[in-house]
């Protein structure tokens, strides 16, 4: 017999959890004895408990495992509620072991108790209350299960503290069988073969694929597809690097920061086939004049409350992307025939790609695309970009040319500001030896920069690309477009000094302000500095807006281009 | 459009809750909702009263289909079905009143099953549309109390909803 306490930990190292992100607290404390009588799971100690959930979430991104987060009750729970909402708006995989007060004490108001079942309910995919060290280990396993599969996300376990002290046998189910939850994998064969119809008959097609394609691990057989057919590819925000970005057949991101080719390509095209995408209100604009152009919809997805939410779906294929993938490439692997009207279709989106809607201003100042670009040059294409949320998050997303999935980490569906140095933390803790680029805004990075205390500890090298325009820049573009300049507390005063900030946490810290300075200082910062964390603040062109951009409101095609301004 | 969602849902605590967030968070309506366990006691059975487009009622049935509690979910409305809801209801009953009340629970198949001086409380059961009609043949100052369990059904013949 072991102690509950031990049960979670032997849980972890069964499920091979290497590093758990965490704070203690009262209710965790036997979990955090067992935790220091072993080595096998490793412990990240975070500075607040939001960090400990953004991190283990950027962990699962970045890899193929789940992230687990480990937090005491009350407001060890209350702080990991933003990193919850967080990797559940990107469908994330991801265990957080709550404290909770002794069973006896739930509902007295006892001293950090607080409804942690209640509160997170929203805001995950599935969560348990332990009444019983019996039933410890195997919630633990289903926690898991459901986390990473289906349509992943976040899963809660709340674990009273008693139930960590009492003694147990200790047996982990090798496999689960839930008789109210059975996530559909194969797809149905006669809609594929619809949709290989489809696909060949389509004279205007697109390929349209989001963060599902990522999570599943399809970007190869997306390639393949994609290569086969020889279609055009778009990107959601959350599905870059789901496509090679440097290949032709690729259009760019879309939405309402995309390109004017893959705007277009969307909105035109006769044949749309979205893959793990949910044609959200950022990607598809004003869904009335999205609606009015007529086409033909084939979604596959493994989430069948995903088709035909938004948009109406003509073929839905529920199932896992890459199984679906497998099945069309059999099939189009016995003969594909595309419409030869496709070349007039290349033709038409070569056409808009000559409006070089990415070019951007030049000025004395920095611009922040040009800083991407040369951190894109400078790490060869190949690091892993973690940013926060504004315009900074735009740039990193037009600039970074993504080739491989996984590398770029950002919060797409909640865009949650303070994301950015913790993904960087567990982007590192599951790729020690990737580079890591946190691509960010002096208002952002303020939101968790109390983190760079954890990067010190256990030697994290982030390198944080602070495009500093002393503003909350995207609001700022908001009020400078729609609401006549009037620039109602978009103004960051006040900035500390980041590199003296970042000397104090005992790292390095550089200020770049001269465009020719931006190249060698990157050099510098991934060279030198290569085991450094590296807080690089550059002070950037404020007035610089983020382009095309499809207004609140308007239609995918009624793109705000820069020349137009 | 009405529509009576069934659920079949693992009998734990805070399983309500899950559904009923659900329709909350995503702004659908709930006209009514009965829940009870099951002859399995591990299960509940749950009868939602709702309405909305065809797309919304998709949408309802796959979002409750993806609660990982919910074991099945069917429209009953979609086919054939029966739909009863219960009542009680508390009526003054004094005077000529008194006879008045016991004929019009006579019509309606109803039962007095309290009785005292003044007041008589009258079971009734039936499709929702019969208790309303009943309520509104009596004189509304003669009501006191209503009590209604919301609507329950089951599908006719063969269609049955079990694990
Ligand atoms: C937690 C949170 N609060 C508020 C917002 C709204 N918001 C979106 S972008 C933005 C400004 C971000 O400023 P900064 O980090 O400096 O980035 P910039 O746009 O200047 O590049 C704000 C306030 C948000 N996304 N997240
Ligand atoms: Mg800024």
């Amino acid at each position: 017999m072991i102690s509950g306490a031990e049960i979670v930990i032997r849980c972890l190292q069964e499920e091979k959890v290497d590093c758990v992100f965490g704070y203690p607290g009262g209710s965790v404390l036997h979990i955090y004895d067992a935790l220091f009588k072993q080595d096998e799971v490793k412990h990240i100690l975070v500075r607040h408990e939001q960090a400990a959930v953004h991190a283990a979430d950027a962990y699962s991104r970045s890899s193929q495992r789940v992230g687990v987060a480990l937090v005491t009750s009350g407001p060890g729970v209350t702080n990991t509620v933003t990193g919850i909402a967080t990797a559940y708006m990107d469908s994330i995989p991801m265990v957080v072991l709550c404290g909770q007060v002794p069973t006896a004490y739930i509902g007295q108001d006892a001293f950090q108790e607080c409804d942690t079942v209640g509160i997170t309910r929203p805001c995950v995919k599935h969560n348990f209350l332990v009444k019983d060290v019996k039933d410890l280990a195997i919630t633990i396993k289903k926690a898991f299960h459901i986390a990473a599969t289906g349509r992943p996300g976040p899963v809660v376990v709340d674990i009273p503290k008693d139930i960590t002290a009492q003694m147990c046998e200790f047996d982990y189910p090798k496999t689960i069988q839930m008789r109210s939850y059975n996530p559909v994998v194969k797809g149905h064969l006669g809609q594929i073969k619809k949709a290989v119809q489809m696909l060949q008959e389509a004279k205007r097609p697109i390929i349209y694929t989001g963060g599902g394609v990522i999570l599943s691990d399809a970007a190869d057989k997306l390639t393949q597809l994609a290569r086969k057919l020889d279609f055009p590819v778009t990107n959601t925000l959350m599905g870059l690097g789901g496509y090679p970005a440097t290949d032709r057949q690729f259009v760019g991101m879309l939405g309402m920061h995309g390109t004017f080719e893959a705007n277009n390509a969307m909105h035109y095209a006769d044949v749309i086939l979205a893959v793990g995408a949910r044609f959200d209100d950022r990607v598809i604009g004003n869904p009335e004049h999205f609606g009015s152009e007529k086409r033909r919809v084939i979604h596959i997805d493994i989430d069948p409350s995903s088709i035909s939410k938004r948009v109406k779906v003509d073929v839905p294929i529920v199932g896992n992307v890459p199984d679906v993938l497998d099945e069309m490439l059999k099939l189009l692997d016995a003969g594909c025939k595309t419409d030869p009207e496709v070349a007039d279709w290349w033709k038409q989106i070569d056409e808009w790609r000559g409006r070089k809607s990415l070019a951007y201003r030049q000025s004395n100042h920095i611009m922040p695309q040009f800083v991407v670009e040369k951190l894109y040059e400078v790490t060869g294409g190949d690091a892993f970009i973690t940013s926060d949320v504004g315009q900074h998050q735009m740039f990193a997303a037009q600039y970074y040319k993504f080739d491989k999935p996984r590398r770029w980490i950002n919060s797409g569906g909640l865009g949650t500001m303070g994301v950015g140095l913790p993904y960087g933390m567990g982007v590192l803790m599951a790729n020690p030896d990737a580079q890591v680029a946190c691509v960010t805004g002096e208002g952002s990075i303020q939101m968790c920069i109390q983190e760079m205390s954890t990067c010190k500890q256990y030697g994290l090298p982030v390198k944080i690309i602070n495009l500093n325009n002393g503003m909350l820049g995207m609001v700022r573009q908001w009020q400078e477009m729609f609401y006549s300049k009037r620039y109602s507390q978009s103004y960051v005063t006040s900035l500390p000094d980041f590199v003296k900030l970042a000397e104090a946490y005992g790292h390095v810290g550089m200020r770049i302000e001269k465009p020719e300075d931006v190249e060698p200082a990157l050099r510098k910062a991934f060279t030198e500095h290569k085991d450094d964390l590296v807080f690089m603040d550059f002070i950037i062109d404020p007035g610089a807006n983020v382009f095309p951009m499809v207004a609140a409101g308007k239609g995918l095609t009624e793109m705000i281009l820069a020349e137009e301004l | 459009m009405r529509h009576i969602i069934s659920i079949l849902i693992e009998n734990e605590s805070g399983a309500l809750s899950r559904v009923a967030g659900l329709f909350s968070a995503r702004g659908y309506n709930i006209e009514s909702l009965t829940v009870a366990p099951t002859e399995d006691p591990s299960l509940s059975r749950m009868t939602i009263l709702t309405s909305g487009s065809d797309e919304v009622l998709e949408q309802i049935t796959k979002q409750l289909n993806k609660l990982v509690d919910v074991v099945k979910v069917v429209d009953l409305s979609e086919a054939a079905h029966v739909e009863r809801e219960l009542m009680l209801i508390k009526v003054r009953a004094t005077g000529k009143d008194r006879e008045e009340m016991k004929r019009m629970a006579d019509i309606f198949r109803g039962r007095i099953i309290d009785v005292t001086e003044s007041t008589y409380v009258i079971e009734l059961t039936g499709a929702s549309t019969k208790l309303d009609s009943f309520i509104a043949g009596l004189d509304a100052g003669l009501i006191l109390e209503t009590v209604r369990t919301g609507v329950c059904g089951i599908g006719r013949g063969d269609r049955i909803l079990k694990v």
